[in-house]
């Protein structure tokens, strides 16, 4: 996994509730067996008309806006696991997604791979959207280390939660595999010491 | 074991707390995995990965794989026509052979789609922690097992160390008391479930489902419920395994047999909530007001009972219109009597045996509306064997429905089955996002038994009022 950077752009604004993830990336696009090129179909369904022309009023096809931070309505990324959705938004430029609320298993996804998931409370989301509405080309800055998300025009800051763990992870780059790795011994102590309960668990 | 010290637990803890190995820095669990599912879709990235890093398959026994997402459901000897389809489902057969993984692709009696092979081949058991790169995955927690879906990192530290770093979730419990009307299926109470507690209620949470009317279910019907916990945010949905759950597991090919199934089984029934259990959340609903449900917007949590309004638009959010726009629907209007375009039984949520019978029973004798194409796609080869077997496939074909090859079909639409552009679609699946079901389609989601009466109907009707 790429190390966190600190983020200092503009952003993207998605009002828009309940944004699932099968249109993050529609299943029809989840056909390739690579990580790579997943942002070409990014929102393919709203930014796409079926001839493939580009949808004028969807936001990734104003060029005033753009960015690596994109700002969503609340429950952001329900519905399927499909880690393609994280994979998608990385491909595309988005290193940062501000919501007021994340769904559970696109937030572990996106902290997977090294996007960030800053949750606000509804008010503080709420003056992003009118930054952006005010000067599409408004600043933010998303700081990890502190835990802050500000809107440079007007100084407000807000702070964003983050499991400590999580945290360390995406400012070092490490994934959760070698952690689990350095433990072998202890799975397999684990095995041994729990074999009553799992008789059932091995295959024939 | 301090498990067995502790009378304050509950299911879910008792169940976690035998799987945690230790924690790590920053208090997350190590959560041991007992079984681990995969499919073609959510897995040829993490194979690349343990290439990358050289590692082979930590407990290759303890992972089953199967074919479904992007299956055709029609002619499946054949080869798979459309090229990127067939390139990912023979990705899997070589991930599977380069790793000594089992495989029940296509062709062999065992396929079918993940959440339906694993309780019928009896690879799901109570008390197991489970997983797969599906969010579906809370299905198999009908057996009062915990089993949730992950993302493609984590399909690739479980193969690789048969364990995943896990914050505990909260818990929560929903109850439904009382008995169901005439009518009103398992799939009506957690699309009721749905509604009051919205998509996004049980994030964080995992649901355990207690009460006279969850009890009552078959095991079919538990997973219906369980199914479906993800629709409103949860993790998973658990119900705890009691004579109904130690019946449906006897002599299921992977169950233990003879007296380790005893065994098992006496392990089996430890597995509940203690009375003094706390859960953060309690629910509490009275079976006696489920109706039979529709959905009319673009989440699952956008249902109402059949004989109900759609909401007004009054103090709704944008997204709501949006949601109203893109189905076709009206603020304040009734679904009742809607025409629709096709009818889809089938997905991981309704494609077990008993739902086919429940739609056999009430389409024998009947004709679908010529209008109509209505398409039945069992969950499993061995679903599909016992329907022939009962019959069922005549029954099926004489009212004019097509009954097909098993795979997830029209529930996503990965395959050919898709639903045209603004065509309507009843569904037993469990999801009606924006062109789910293909671009443009729109899906409303209900019990098998209301799409095989709309199917005849050629529009939405109430299916009680069509029983004898």
């Amino acid at each position: 996994m790429e190390k966190y950077a600190q983020i200092r752009s503009y952003a993207i604004p998605l009002p828009n509730e309940d944004v699932d993830t099968d249109q993050i990336i529609p299943a029809r696009f989840l056909k390739a067996t690579t990580r790579e090129g997943f942002g070409e179909n990014l929102f393919r369904d709203w930014r796409y008309n079926p001839d493939g022309s580009p949808k004028a009023g969807f936001v990734l096809n104003n060029p005033q806006y753009g960015g690596q931070i994109l700002v969503a309505g609340k429950n952001f990324g329900c519905g399927s696991s499909r880690e393609h959705a994280a994979w998608a938004l990385y491909d595309y430029g988005i290193r940062v997604v501000v919501s007021s609320f994340f769904a559970d298993i696109f937030k572990g996804n996106a902290l997977n791979n090294g996007l960030l998931p800053v949750q606000v409370k509804e008010s503080f989301l709420h003056d992003i959207f009118l930054a952006i509405e005010a000067d599409p080309k408004a600043i933010f800055e998303v700081n990890l280390e502190q835990q802050t998300i500000t809107i440079i025009a007007s100084g407000a800051q807000a702070s964003f939660p983050i499991d400590p763990f999580r945290k360390m992870c995406m400012i070092n780059g490490y994934d959760d595999i070698d952690y689990l790795l350095s433990i072998q011994s202890d799975i397999e102590n684990f095995e041994q010491r729990q074999k009553r309960y799992f008789t059932n668990t091995i295959l024939p | 074991m301090q498990a067995e010290l502790n009378m304050n637990k509950t299911l879910f803890d008792k169940i976690w707390d035998t799987h945690v190995i230790k924690q790590a820095d920053g208090g997350l669990d190590v959560l041991y995995i007992d079984r681990h599912f995969i499919h073609e879709v959510t897995s040829p990235q993490a194979f690349d990965g343990l290439r990358k890093r050289g590692l082979g398959v930590f407990r290759p026994q303890q992972t089953v794989a199967t074919a479904d997402h992007n299956v055709p459901t029609k002619n499946q000897h054949l080869p798979i026509k459309e090229e990127l389809s067939r390139f990912q489902v023979d990705k899997l057969v070589e991930n599977c052979k380069d790793f000594g993984l089992e495989l029940y692709g296509l062709g062999h009696p065992y396929q079918g789609i993940v959440h339906v092979i694993g309780p019928e081949l009896g690879l799901t058991q109570p008390g197991m922690t489970m997983v797969c790169g599906d969010s579906h995955t809370s299905t198999h927690g009908a057996f009062g097992c915990i089993a949730f879906g992950i993302g493609t990192s984590q399909v690739e530290q479980v193969l690789a160390t048969q364990c995943l770093l896990q914050r505990r979730p909260k818990r929560m419990r929903i109850t439904v008391d009382g008995q169901l009307q005439p009518g009103v299926l398992a799939k009506d109470i957690i699309l009721y479930i749905i509604s009051k507690l919205t998509a996004a209620g049980g994030t964080g949470y995992f649901v355990e489902y207690a009460g006279e009317a969850i009890r009552s279910l078959s095991m079919e019907g538990r997973m219906t419920i369980c199914n479906m916990s993800i629709e409103m945010g949860a993790r998973g949905g658990l119900i705890a395994p009691d004579e109904t759950t130690i019946n449906y597991l006897k002599n299921r090919a992977f169950a233990p047999q003879g007296e380790e199934f005893e065994a098992a089984a006496a392990y089996w029934r430890t597995l509940y909530s203690d009375p003094g259990a706390e859960f953060e959340v309690e629910h509490h609903f009275d079976a006696a007001d489920i109706a039979p449900m529709v959905t009319y917007g673009t989440n699952p949590g956008m249902g109402i009972k059949i004989n109900e309004h759609i909401p007004t638009a009054a103090g709704q959010t944008a997204s709501f219109g949006k949601s109203l726009e893109y189905m076709g629907f009206q603020a304040g209007e009734q679904l009742l009597g809607k025409p629709i375009d096709y009818v889809f039984i089938g997905s991981c949520t309704n494609s077990r045996i008993e739902d086919l019978r429940l739609v056999a029973q009430f389409v024998k004798g009947k004709q679908k509306a010529g209008h109509v194409n209505a398409w039945i796609v069992p969950g499993s080869k061995q679903v599909e064997a016992q329907a022939k077997a009962e019959g069922l496939d005549r029954i099926f074909l004489d009212a004019g429905f097509d009954f097909r090859e098993p795979g997830c079909s029209a529930c996503l639409g990965m395959n050919e089955d898709k639903v045209p552009e603004g065509a309507y679609c009843i569904s037993t699946s469990n999801r009606n996002f924006e062109g789910r079901q293909g671009p443009g389609a729109r899906t409303i989601l209900a019990s098998p038994l209301m799409a095989a009466a709309s199917a005849i109907a050629g529009k939405i009707v109430d299916v009680r009022t069509l029983l004898n």
